[in-house]
């Protein structure tokens, strides 16, 4: 009761609980814990066998946070930027710091504009996208997707239904937007 | 070589890519011999985390084979079977000499509020992940670990992430003997909390999720009791009441961003984006952690705002701790506490599925089907 000074008896005691739990107990020392203290200088401890690392080549003018004093010596080299979303990419790394909300959401956007890029850069390739076996939804017939979704009380099935519209508003847009496309097209050579 | 790549929000696919190559002179390549999907990959895969690009590979919690390394390499030699931690990290910054490895200020030029994490977006640093066959680990000499011969590559790979962030964020919760924990999810981190809290001595441990076949693991695997809070109308009352209203001594949020409960805020951060995540874990540990208790959050967020009641953790009097796992520190325990039989990680693992199917593999774990709590991915030269 937090009415009163006294914390509430545990149902089982130390012993009960050592008897049921394997290890129950083994880390019971906070200060005899991996992560205690949270801060532990020990710079020979990691295997590092340099004061600053040696510098990777940097292939590209690589993107970096303006928050850095200078690009990292070692740093990822999946995807360069390109494209619009690549201009948005750099736009927001420059101009932007961590701390700014339109940092985070031009990366969003250049993400879905990316998706977009890549899907008509596909189109041109042996490999293009298909929406069924990349969504991997045709495991919902294999896993038991329906009695997997009913079963209980999920209270995701609420916005399962939002799912496949996020998957299918670029295509269902792009598809428009093609049509009407070609539509003028046909009319003006008709008319 | 083959290796996932992410085309897009809930579109992956196995293509050929390059093979990675030596890019520093203490790089590593590790031939990839089991990978695994975590919860957090779908943050990725559900497009939430900003720079996210089509293209990218990902995983973060693989173990292989070391297949080369580069000249400065001195601790490991091509043959040597290797766990990797997520955490990409120099072993020399501020931070990695003082043993907060995922705070690594040397590996990540996109950010400096977030370390390197393999396969997880350029916010983290843009470096390919482990859903591969074969992956550039920087740092070989820091990083990496020889893989014990005892232990299976089931555990190994789960030691790689999971099971060291759940032990993580028990110890956060600064446990003593007697505790109330509550964990929030009972997925691969959250069952592996519930198990660590009993190791620091709780004195009860209940978890709580909407899944029943994943709080009837947390029952068996973990020995807590469980709540599915779909079953209440207001979840806080309830642990409030079982906790005769004083509430829980420790929470731990292994949740994170895509956390149900709420449609507001389940679908402004999931769907629309407009949040870095859907606090509605975070803001229930607030509210049924008793006063002056301790909330461990090691449930992923993104670097966008969230809603989170911070009024209510002010008002309460709150100790808020959360990091990424600093994997590395916390192997030589979990090596004693595999070894003992007091943890038996690969317990969790629900599906092992072929590198080629990646994208049934991201779809049944993102949806929940099948009874999948932990998917293991096999790539072809495993």
């Amino acid at each position: 009761m937090p009415y009163t000074p006294d914390k509430p008896k545990l149902a089982e005691s130390t012993d009960e609980l050592r008897a049921r739990i394997p290890g129950w107990g083994a880390d019971l020392d906070p200060r005899d814990r991996p992560s205690v203290p949270k801060e532990r200088f020990d710079p020979g401890l990691n295997g590092a066998h340099w004061e600053f690392p040696q510098r990777q080549p940097e292939k590209w003018p690589r993107e970096m946070s303006i928050e850095h004093e200078f690009l990292t010596p070692v740093f990822g080299t999946s995807c360069p930027p390109r494209g619009l979303s690549g201009v948005i990419r750099r736009y927001s790394y420059r101009t932007y710091s961590e701390a700014r909300a339109a940092h985070w959401l031009l990366l969003l956007a250049a993400d879905r504009v990316d998706a977009v890029e890549s899907t008509l850069r596909s189109m041109l390739t042996r490999h293009p996208d298909n929406p069924v076996t990349e969504t991997g939804v045709l495991s919902e017939f294999t896993h038991h997707g329906l009695s997997s979704r009913l079963r209980g009380k999920r209270v995701d099935r609420v916005h399962h239904p939002l799912d496949p519209v996020v998957v299918a508003a670029p295509w269902v847009l792009a598809g428009g937007v093609a049509y009407l496309a070609a539509r003028r097209v046909v009319r003006r050579r008709r008319g | 070589m083959r290796a996932m790549v992410y085309r897009g929000p809930y579109r992956v696919r196995v293509q050929e890519k390059d093979r990675p190559t030596i890019e520093h002179p203490n790089d590593a390549i590790v031939r990839v011999t089991r990978a695994a999907i975590c919860g957090s990959d779908l943050h990725l895969y559900h497009g939430m985390m900003p720079d996210t690009r089509v293209g990218m590979t990902f995983g973060h919690e693989f173990i292989g084979v070391v297949d080369e390394v580069g000249s400065s390499v001195r601790n490991l030699k091509p043959g040597d079977r290797v766990m990797v931690p997520f955490n990409v990290y120099c072993g020399s910054c501020y931070f990695c000499a003082r043993g907060l490895f995922s705070n690594c200020h040397n590996v990540n030029p996109n950010a400096t509020a977030v370390g390197g994490i393999y396969g997880y977006s350029h916010t983290c640093g843009g470096y390919d992940g482990g859903q591969a066959e074969f992956v550039r680990v920087p740092f070989a000499d820091v990083g990496p670990s020889p893989i014990p011969e005892w232990m299976d590559d089931d555990d190994a790979v789960l030691l790689t992430d999971a099971l060291a962030t759940g032990y993580f964020g028990a110890q956060l919760g600064d446990i003593v003997e007697g505790d109330v924990v509550v964990v929030f999810g009972a997925g691969p981190v959250g069952l592996f909390a519930a198990k660590s809290a009993w190791l620091m001595g709780a004195g009860r441990v209940i978890v709580v999720d909407h899944l029943d076949y994943r709080l009837e693991k947390a029952a068996s695997f973990a020995h807590a009791e469980t709540c599915n809070f779909a079953e209440y109308d207001d979840i806080v009352v309830h642990l409030k009441k079982i906790t005769d209203h004083l509430g829980a001594d420790v929470v731990i949020d292994a949740v994170g961003a895509e956390a149900d409960g709420n449609f507001l805020q389940h679908v402004t951060a999931t769907k629309l984006k407009l949040q870095g995540g859907s606090p509605v874990a975070l803001n229930w540990a607030i509210d049924s952690v008793r006063k002056g208790g301790t909330i461990s959050v090691m449930g992923a967020y993104g670097p966008m705002f969230s809603a989170v009641k911070f009024g209510d953790a002010l008002n309460k009097g709150l100790t808020l701790r959360m990091n990424q796992c600093p994997v590395k520190r916390q192997w030589p325990r979990l090596f004693e506490h595999i070894r003992n039989g007091y943890l038996k990680p690969s317990d969790i693992v629900t599906h092992r599925i072929p590198l080629e199917h990646v994208a049934e593999a991201y779809h049944i774990f993102s949806a929940k089907l099948d009874g999948c709590i932990k998917p293991i991915i096999v790539p072809n030269a495993a």
